[in-house]
């Protein structure tokens, strides 16, 4: 009986975390919002972390995007062949992109370099007393430190996408045209007849924006209430990985269903 | 906003009780500071000298008592006020608290460009000014992590005062400085409060420093104020407290060992020792 009651208490106070994990994010994201004006009166604090979490993310998003674009168009020529239809390769690798693979694949790789670096820095900016020194300076953190960096991550999200996605494109096209010999024109005019801007280009971009909001609110949010330890900073780094990358895929699947549903 | 008159206390503790969950660091604490004093709050590793400035810039609460500072209620304070009161203060932490994403430069930039609309000039203008002042003009483009420890403490001391503050708090200003930056911090503190007519609040545990600038000297220990008085004055008393405080000795009304308590009798058990 009481190992029962003992279970019981722990799901009890489990759900209990949860929920108030979760209105405490809710309210970081109000409280940041409200303090957002920061971001137009003062456009170079935002421009600053854009270049913080844009530029220095740009290497492994390219990188990526093109080892990502070779095996699509790899694996694409290997499927479409057995149907004699692989002058599709360019529509196939383009969907995949612009629809799915762009948004999370960046999204997912913007947590682990852009996210843990978002979570270390306030947690480290904490632990030094920066943030209690900026509230005796009577400058709100939320306002300074919080919301440049959220719009940073918001705005940067959705371009590292882009670029992503055309890096991708890219490297489909090197496999499929330069190396399997694919006929060029096929492959665009395939690309440019089946990808639609609204339904496939502006969804992915708005699924892209969604997990900019997302991952970088739950970088902010850990680092901001992690323990000011180097063990405190060492989890809340790895509960922005974990967290986010969970967070977006639970949010592909929904948008997914939405978005595309016939 | 309230100004407190000229020769009126700057900061007023009375019969303040202050503390952190169940635990009562300090009680029944009385202090008075007026403009142009520098007073220095002295007592051991642990006594609650922190927690006495954590009070003054409102970042506690006092449990009994009320805390004053520029003539009003700090526990009435909030929002708004709160932030006025505080931008007439500067504070000195006791590890610099540098914002590390900000060269030397920017770092003491950083209360001008939040508080005050000056150009751009002026702004370069008062901070070298502010540098120079601290022997660190040269330093200004340097990165945080590029300087020393004691370099730090003086940049931290050049964004505390870059707005003048009518109240200055310092953190254990002395703590791990070399007897070359110890001696010039002492003299640029007194300095400061000098020349801006401040009232200064100076926690430490170092004697001879504080009292070679100090113009009051408050004693806490034992949770609450032991002494008061100018550092000539203290030097001179015979209390048992005063004197084991200021003489370093291990011995004496204040113990130097950490009590026994249930829970170490309890560990200790644990590791097989009864």
């Amino acid at each position: 009986m009481n190992g029962l009651t003992s279970r019981i208490t722990a799901l009890g106070r489990g759900f209990l975390s949860a929920v108030t994990g979760l209105g405490a994010f809710a309210r970081l994201l109000a409280a940041i919002l409200a303090r957002s004006g920061v971001a137009l009166r003062r456009p170079r604090l935002v421009s600053q972390q854009i270049h913080f979490i844009g530029n220095h993310s740009l290497l492994i998003i390219g990188v990526s995007g093109l080892f990502v674009g070779f095996v699509l168009g790899l694996q694409g020529y290997y499927t479409l062949n057995r149907y004699g239809s692989e002058e599709a390769l360019g529509l196939l690798v383009a969907l995949s992109l612009t629809r799915e693979l762009g948004p999370v694949v960046t999204a997912l790789l913007f947590a682990g370099r852009a996210g843990t670096s978002l979570t270390a820095e306030i947690g480290l900016m904490k632990a030094g007393e920066q943030i209690a020194a900026m509230e005796v300076m009577a400058v709100d953190p939320v306002r300074r430190v919080l919301a440049p960096r959220f719009w940073g991550g918001v705005i940067a999200m959705p371009v590292l996408a882009a670029v992503f996605s055309m890096v991708g494109v890219l490297g489909g096209w090197f496999v499929g045209v330069v190396l399997i010999g694919i006929d060029p024109g096929a492959f665009w005019s395939q690309m440019q007849s089946g990808v639609d801007v609204v339904k496939d280009v502006a969804n992915g971009v708005f699924k892209s924006l969604v997990f900019g909001v997302v991952v970088t609110l739950i970088a902010l949010y850990q680092g901001w209430t992690a323990r000011a330890t180097p063990e405190g900073v060492s989890r809340a780094t790895t509960r922005t990985v974990v967290d986010g990358a969970l967070a977006v895929l639970g949010l592909d699947f929904l948008m997914t269903a939405l978005m595309f549903a016939n | 906003m309230n100004q407190a008159a000229p020769s009126s206390p700057i900061v007023k503790f009375d019969g303040v009780s202050l503390g952190y969950g169940d635990f009562t660091v300090l009680h029944d604490v009385d202090l008075e500071i007026l403009p142009g004093q520098v007073v220095a709050v002295m007592g051991g590793s642990g006594s609650g000298k922190t927690t006495l400035l954590r009070a003054t810039t409102g970042q506690l609460a006092a449990r009994a008592g009320r805390v004053e500072v520029f003539g009003r209620d700090m526990a009435t304070l909030h929002g708004e006020a709160l932030r006025e009161a505080r931008q007439r203060m500067g504070v000195l932490f006791q590890a610099g608290a540098l914002f590390t994403d900000l060269d030397v430069f920017e770092n003491v930039a950083f209360p001008l460009r939040e508080h005050t609309c000056i150009s751009e000039h002026q702004i370069l203008e008062r901070v070298l000014d502010k540098l120079q002042a601290v022997g660190l003009r040269q330093a200004a483009h340097l990165r945080i992590s590029e300087i020393s420890g004691g370099m730090a403490r003086r940049v931290a001391l050049a964004r505390a005062v870059v707005l003048e503050p009518e109240l200055m708090l310092y953190d254990e200003p002395f703590a791990g400085l070399d007897p070359i930056s110890l001696g010039v911090t002492a003299q640029l503190i007194r300095n400061m409060t000098d020349q801006l007519g401040c009232a200064t609040i100076l926690i430490t545990h170092d004697v001879a420093e504080s009292f070679a600038i100090a113009d009051q000297v408050y004693l806490i220990g034992q949770r609450t104020l032991i002494a008061r008085g100018t550092p000539e004055a203290l030097s001179a008393s015979t209390d048992a407290y005063v004197r084991q405080f200021l003489d370093g000795q291990p011995d004496g009304p204040i113990a130097f060992r950490y009590p026994d308590t249930p829970a170490f009798q309890q560990w200790l058990a644990s590791k097989g020792r009864p």
